[in-house]
């Protein structure tokens, strides 16, 4: 498939699940009006959860899911020594996503009430940057396939790829959404890194900041906001901590 | 007869989540024939505790990638049942339609997507895509259609955004209504070209009698609430789930296991089919009897058949409900809620069988204990029993080789559709 007289180079991708729901896997068989044309621009070498052949020859790996069991350390360890290129797909992988949640019960007493006297092995959960280092991350919960596909025309055709650094906000003007604050709704759209156009929003849910902050994110201004409009502060404080993806930003 | 036989699979593949199927036959004698999910626990169960009840369906459907629709719909139900909310009659038929969405989108991804591959020999759909273009293009316009129903309706396929306890806070426009409703109806030359498809295919001849278990159709074939029933003749109202699943512990498996009058049990589209086929669209019973379908079915290879079916049932019954709501208006889609103290029970049909959240809430309107009962997790012990008795069965043969039993018990596992990181919430 010559583009412009050029052979591109096909890159060999191996897609890798830890701890998470799958969805994120999933994203990259949808988009079904250019399934083909991915597919077929890419050399698919491992993706267990669509296919059973097998190979342990791959220049770069797509990981989904955070680390929650010793193995999946080992695991992960070895694939960063085979992959040139390390991408993180989602909020689970990139920031623990949902299952960081589990980090503020006692592991023990957790395991008592699900398995009762048999206890499974269970660490706390750890994004994938806290044990190998990640090359390129794609935040998400689930995904935007739009975006794996960038990334992948840039390393096969070294197009520029690079994800929004503006916030939610500006991709609700864009879909005519009403701002979530006018309807005494809480949202975190306004310090959340765009690229997701903003359905949340628009299903009437409010932003939950699963891609993590935007790029200078305006907090003193945001936080009082929120307290302004009268937000009661747990509730604040849940949202911000549901995806694990703010947690460096200190509530003033 | 010395037969020796040794399948070793770990993670199995075209599945979600990690399982490993063990089998080993020395001189004739079956040392070991196992299925174990080795998936890594998530605690979900742990974490819906103190969420509100505003939380709790978007937390939930992330249990599952692929039903996270099911989940976000189980969960609301069962915060609507502890609160005593009932639904707005629009908003449950924009939940069915969007349920409907992801039953397709979810069966299809299955059969062409996952199960396909197996009978053209193939390791996956994507060698398909040149060998077999039409039908490629078949599958991949179809569940294209599956995951813009759930979008518009449901705001999104994967982790949906429009669903709220006490009704939807978002209604489709009418003209994408109406374009789905097209798009809808050509779908079904494409379905019945795939029906065809099937109806060439050798499905394994493989009976184990099996109790089945699914929610109890009244007047329509069921997705969404309603009584509890079993092929054994078990009955139980949607609240008192807990004698029909009666989940306990097994030491090799990371996921639950379930059983009822007998050592396992199976639920998903067979059992659904099974429960309550005299309730299907009278188009999809006629695809059922094309395709040799009959209740109660005992094999389970024929659940991909089961799930083709029931994908014509809910193309003709979304094709209704488009043109209920479209000749009803939108009315009112959100109830009024107010939390209080108690508990809630929520069943709902998940692609892959019979889904179930219980909750207990404080007066705040917060979780003081959460229980998800998930169909694979109920299916994980029956799958483990089939792979026993399928090496009884066909493993005694001098024909039979590893390679040809791996392929067959990994069939026989992936018949089910699996959802394995799901049973281990």
């Amino acid at each position: 498939m010559k583009y412009l007289g050029i052979e591109p180079q096909k890159p060999k991708i191996a897609i890798f699940d830890f701890t998470s729901c799958e969805g994120c896997e999933l994203q990259l068989i949808n988009k079904e009006e250019t399934l083909a044309d991915f597919l077929n621009a890419v050399e698919i070498v491992r993706f267990r959860e669509a296919s059973s052949s097998y190979s342990d020859d791959y220049d770069i790996a797509l990981i989904e899911g955070s680390v929650s069991r010793n193995d999946e350390v080992k695991r992960l360890e070895n694939i960063r020594k085979t992959a040139k290129i390390l991408v993180t797909l989602g909020s689970c992988a990139c920031f623990g996503g949902v299952n960081q949640l589990k980090n503020e019960f006692d592991l023990k007493s957790m395991n008592r009430e699900v398995y009762g006297n048999d206890p499974k092995e269970t660490i706390n959960v750890r994004p994938i940057k806290d044990i190998v280092p990640v090359d390129i991350e794609i935040p998400g919960c689930p995904v935007s396939k739009a975006e794996v596909e960038s990334l992948i025309c840039h390393l096969v055709w070294d197009s520029p790829f690079q994800i929004p650094v503006y916030s939610v906000c500006v991709e609700c003007k864009q879909r005519f959404t009403t701002c979530l604050f006018e309807k005494g709704q809480l949202c975190l759209g306004p310090i959340t890194r765009a690229g997701c156009n903003a359905p949340c929003p628009a299903g009437g849910s409010g932003c939950w900041g699963c891609r993590g902050p935007s790029v200078e994110a305006n907090y003193k201004s945001f936080f009082s906001i929120v307290k302004e409009k009268g937000f009661n502060d747990i509730e604040f404080r849940e949202r911000l901590n549901f995806f694990g993806a703010f947690g460096e930003v200190k509530i003033s | 007869m010395k037969i020796n036989l040794n399948v070793d699979v770990r993670h199995i593949t075209r599945v979600e989540g990690h399982g490993n199927i063990k089998i080993k036959v020395e001189n004739g004698e079956i040392k070991e024939a196992r299925w174990d999910v080795v998936e890594t626990p998530r605690f979900f169960e742990v974490m819906l505790k103190n969420k509100h009840y505003s939380t709790a369906g978007l937390l939930a459907s992330r249990i599952c990638g692929i039903c996270s629709i099911s989940h976000c719909l189980c969960s609301i139900r069962a915060t609507e049942n502890a609160f005593k909310v009932v639904v707005p009659e629009t908003a449950a038929k924009l939940r069915l339609l969007a349920k409907h969405g992801e039953t397709f989108q979810s069966h299809i991804l299955h059969v062409l997507f996952l199960a396909a591959p197996d009978f053209f020999n193939e390791p996956s759909v994507i060698p398909l895509i040149e060998k077999k273009p039409d039908l490629a293009a078949i599958a991949i316009r179809l569940k294209g259609l599956g995951n813009r129903l759930c979008d518009t309706v449901a705001g999104r396929t994967t982790h949906p955004v429009a669903f709220q306890v006490g009704g939807v806070s978002m209604v489709p426009q009418k003209r994408h209504l109406l374009g789905l409703r097209d798009e809808l109806k050509r779908s079904l030359d494409d379905l019945q070209t795939v029906a065809d498809l099937f109806s060439t295919f050798t499905i394994p001849d493989f009976i184990r009698e099996t109790e089945f278990v699914s929610l109890k159709g009244e007047k329509k074939y069921p997705f969404i609430g309603g009584s509890l029933i079993s092929s054994d003749g078990v009955e139980h109202k949607e609240q008192d789930y807990q004698p029909m699943t009666n989940e306990y512990v097994d030491k090799n498996n990371t996921s639950k296991w379930s059983k009822l009058s007998r050592e396992s049990y199976a639920v998903g589209a067979l059992a659904r089919f099974n429960n309550n086929a005299q309730l299907l669209h009278p188009k999809a019973s006629e695809v059922a009897a094309s395709l040799g379908l009959k209740p109660v079915c005992h094999n389970p290879f024929m659940n991909n058949i089961a799930q083709l079916v029931e994908c014509f049932h809910v193309v003709h019954e979304a094709i209704c409900l488009i043109d209920e709501l479209v000749e009803s208006g939108p009315g009112e889609t959100m109830a009024k809620v107010t939390p209080k103290a108690g508990e809630g029970v929520g069943a709902v049909e998940a692609p892959r069988g019979i889904l179930f959240h219980h909750y207990k809430y404080d007066k705040t309107g917060r979780i003081l204990m959460a229980n998800c009962v998930v169909p694979t997790t109920q299916n994980n012990a029956n799958i483990h029993q089939d792979i026993k008795s399928l090496v009884k069965k066909f493993a005694m043969t001098k024909e039979m080789t590893d390679e040809k039993l791996e392929l067959l018990s990994s069939m026989l596992v992936r018949s089910y559709d699996p959802c394995i990181s799901c049973s281990v919430h």
